[in-house]
């Protein structure tokens, strides 16, 4: 059986919360090459162009892109014929993003109880989500996650009745709610179907989606496309101050849900869509 | 329109500013958020003195990253200005005169601006690196325990803010989109 320490894990969480807060993913570098010209607003613009510069800076300098340098998000595709050793898997991790954290200059931004609020100074614990896959490798993926965009994220449980314009409706709500709190342009990440917490959890994982999943069904692709148009038809634009580009994307992901329901998870963020994978 | 301002901000300068006014502001600063906030009505309640003298004041909502050696202080840009309404009427009373942060306000803090001739400065969300650069220098004057969310004074130099909300009702948050959108 093939085997791993979670030593090696710890080790690569800890790099891998640094360069996310350095640097952005191809993906999102190319999403921003991309709208820079489509914006028609003069301060939109600027904001656009600005924000390359600021990515430039921070990976030269090595100084957080943002610095709300987020929560951990870290999701593990463990293959089911791989043998893990070493210290205990999520300990690991967390060590990982203590040392990340501390030795990056990233900051602590994480509470150690929701109503006490005690810093717990070195931003653990990781929020992990784990899942047993084919195979014999490990993926991870690292997403810092900032709450500006965080906190203006919604779930609608929807009636099967509301159908799919429920589902736009919800997704048009969530986004002109978050307005410029979201630092748009933002990137929308939507989960439809499940039960409560799956939506949630598919519509995290559509954001750190860097390509089009091959077996996407028609609606979806379409929901995707009309959802892009109608949100940047909202006029709210860069930093909220009017403009035509307003997110970057739209990714939904989608399961099979109950007779009665239709959950839907919009997850938002920020431009500075942080997310970094590996496979071992 | 463009203008260059050197803090503190008067009220005469305060009424002069028009939404969508771009800014470069230079001077001291002090910079706090959440849990500051909260500290500073305690304090208050307990009929204490502020940690920095609120006259004129004008305040960051910033959480550095920390600062690398040689730097005055890390990724530094606003956070989100909604979480602190429930404070900012009371700190503007007192005669805070400016807030840079992002995002829209409440009611009660748009009233408070007009009523105590004041400014909401919006600073770019997301691009602290860019912004950390007309930061020149920064100090922990309270609530060190507090770690990123500790109150500074930090002197800013061409600082970019844009005015969002002024003092005659002006709202750039809720007029600018109306242009673009379709």
């Amino acid at each position: 059986m093939r085997e791993i320490s979670t030593d090696l894990i710890r080790d690569q969480i800890a790099s891998m919360c640094m360069e996310a807060n350095y640097s952005l993913s191809p993906d999102m570098v190319e999403k921003l090459d991309r709208v820079e010209k489509k914006e028609e607003s003069p301060i939109g613009q600027k904001i656009l162009s600005d924000l390359k510069k600021n990515l430039q800076i921070a990976s030269d300098d090595k100084i957080p892109i943002c610095q709300d340098t987020g929560m951990a998000v870290v999701f593990l595709e463990i293959g089911q014929d791989l043998q893990l050793t070493g210290p205990y898997l999520e300990d690991a991790v967390n060590e990982g993003v203590r040392r990340g954290y501390t030795d990056g200059y990233l900051r602590k931004s994480v509470v150690s109880d929701p109503i006490e609020r005690v810093n717990t100074g070195d931003n653990t614990p990781a929020v992990i989500h784990t899942r047993i896959v084919p195979g014999d490798q490990l993926k991870i993926t690292l997403a810092p996650k900032g709450f500006g965009s965080e906190n203006m994220s919604r779930i609608f449980m929807l009636k099967p009745a509301e159908g799919l314009d429920g589902v736009k409706n919800a997704i048009l709500t969530a986004v002109k709610d978050a307005g410029p709190n979201a630092c748009p342009p933002m990137v929308v990440g939507v989960g439809v179907g499940g039960d409560f917490e799956k939506a949630a959890e598919m519509a995290k994982a559509a954001l750190t989606r860097e390509e089009t999943p091959s077996n996407q069904k028609e609606w979806v692709r379409d929901l995707e496309k009309e959802m892009l148009d109608k949100i940047n038809n909202l006029g709210i634009g860069p930093a909220g101050l009017g403009g035509r580009i307003t997110a970057l994307a739209v990714h939904v992901n989608t399961y099979p849900t109950h007779i009665a329901g239709l959950p839907v998870a919009v997850n938002i963020c920020c431009h500075v869509n942080r997310h970094v994978s590996r496979i071992f | 329109m463009e203008k260059h301002i050197t803090l503190p901000i008067t009220k005469e300068i305060a009424d002069s500013l028009r939404i969508g006014d771009y800014v470069y502001l230079t001077g001291e600063v002090y910079v706090a958020r959440d849990a500051a906030h909260k500290r500073f009505m305690e304090c208050l309640e307990a009929g204490k003195k502020l940690p920095f003298n609120p006259e004129g004041a004008t305040i960051y909502y910033m959480g550095p990253s920390p600062a690398r050696e040689g730097r005055p202080i890390g990724s530094a840009g606003p956070t989100t200005a909604s979480r602190m309404d429930k404070y900012t009427p009371t700190l503007l009373k007192l005669g805070v005169r400016a807030m840079i942060g992002k995002g829209k306000r409440s009611k009660e803090v748009l009233d408070a601006i007009k009523e105590n001739h004041c400014v909401y400065f919006a600073a770019i969300g997301g691009e602290g690196a860019l912004l950390s650069k007309q930061i020149i220098e920064s100090e922990v004057i309270a609530y060190e325990d507090l770690g990123a969310e500790a109150v500074r004074r930090i002197r800013i130099k061409d600082f970019p803010v844009i005015v969002v909300n002024d003092d005659h009702g002006g709202n750039l948050y809720e007029e600018a989109p109306v242009k673009y959108r379709r």
